[in-house]
């Protein structure tokens, strides 16, 4: 079945319960035909691992990444990934939109 | 996020209650604004507008961009009377993303066969609501068509009390005018009975039962994102 929003931010509490570190990427903003709405959510752990999506697959690997280090700094960031931006490029929004991603730590 | 931030959030969300999380998109800093505290709030046009359309984004305030995760919960529909036109209504409703149900005490109408694939409760509604299905609230819509006061009446009731942001009801202005007189005598208010959408659907000329799904689920849909069309 596929994880809805709902389920991701229970399972974002209740992972954080369970004593792991916990970041969570929000779209917050789309250009163009981007794969997942505004709102959408992927919550990360610690090891790596994620529920839920941002881009439909695209550039999940490349937030996770990024999701580690705010596990690790607890400093929020914005992403920016598009056909414009070199390293979308290498990490493939193939669809040719553009989106904005928030990731945050769950304190 | 906090994580009490967080348990907020979901605790609002398991109550079936509206809320807006807004995010400083700088500097992380968040606050939680739930549905009844939107009118006091000093974003509150901006947060009434996101809440009515039911979409989370980026707003600007004062140079500052804040990004507000909308989270409204799924809206149900409850239609009363397992008849023709809920044959066409159920499975339109369903692609608009609604969750529906279709209550009838009537096993003869409420069969598997005629609504596949529909969630079906053959009871009667005062019995069905707060049982089988989940109690009403403002995030649920009420459609009564089965012509019988003995059916609809009840369950009208229960969707005018619990704040449903759609009633409405199939039939005739003569017919609503007697079904005002009964809720009347039931204890309804005016202000309240006066909510019932009736005849049901916008006025679109709609003959078939596809059609008059059409125009339910028109006026579903308007209740919903224009709430100041409300009658």
């Amino acid at each position: 079945m596929l994880s809805s929003d709902t389920d991701i931010l229970t399972a974002a509490a209740s992972w954080r319960r369970d004593g792991r570190g916990v970041a969570l990427a929000t779209v917050i903003e789309t250009w163009g035909s981007a794969p997942r709405p505004v709102g959408s959510h992927l919550v990360i752990d610690e090891d790596g691992n994620f529920l839920g999506s941002v881009s439909g697959g695209c550039v999940e690997g490349a937030v996770i990444t990024d999701a580690l280090d705010v596990i690790t700094d607890g400093r929020p960031r914005v992403l920016e990934f598009g056909v414009a931006d070199e390293t979308a490029w290498q990490v493939g929004l193939s669809c040719g939109g553009r989106i904005r991603v928030l990731v945050e730590r769950v304190d | 996020m906090r994580a009490e931030t967080l348990d907020a959030l979901n605790a609002e969300r398991a109550a079936r209650r509206a809320a807006i999380l807004v995010t400083d998109i700088a500097d992380g800093a968040q606050r939680l604004v739930t549905a009844g505290a939107i009118d006091g709030d000093r974003l509150a046009p901006e947060l009434r507008r996101a809440l009515a359309a039911g979409r989370s984004g980026l707003v600007e305030r004062d140079g500052r961009q804040l990004f507000l995760t909308v989270q409204v919960p799924p809206v149900r529909l409850v239609v009363v009377g397992a008849v023709h036109i809920s044959q066409a209504l159920a499975p339109m409703a369903a692609a608009l993303g609604l969750a529906v149900t279709v209550i009838d005490p009537r096993t003869a109408f409420a069969s598997p066969e005629r609504f596949p694939g529909v969630e079906l409760v053959p009871a009667w509604p005062d019995a069905a609501l707060g049982g089988a299905v989940p109690a009403l609230d403002r995030y649920c819509a009420l459609a009564a068509l089965t012509h019988d006061p003995k059916i609809d009446d009840p369950a009208l009731a229960a969707a005018l009390r619990a704040g449903c942001f759609y009633v409405g009801a199939l039939g005739s202005r003569k017919t609503h005018a007697a079904r005002l007189a009964r809720l009347g005598e039931a204890g309804l208010g005016e202000a309240e009975t006066a909510r019932i959408r009736a005849p049901i659907g916008l006025d679109i000329g709609a003959v078939s039962p596809p059609e008059i799904a059409v125009a339910v689920l028109a006026q579903v849909v308007q209740a919903l994102r224009r709430p100041e069309t409300a009658p």
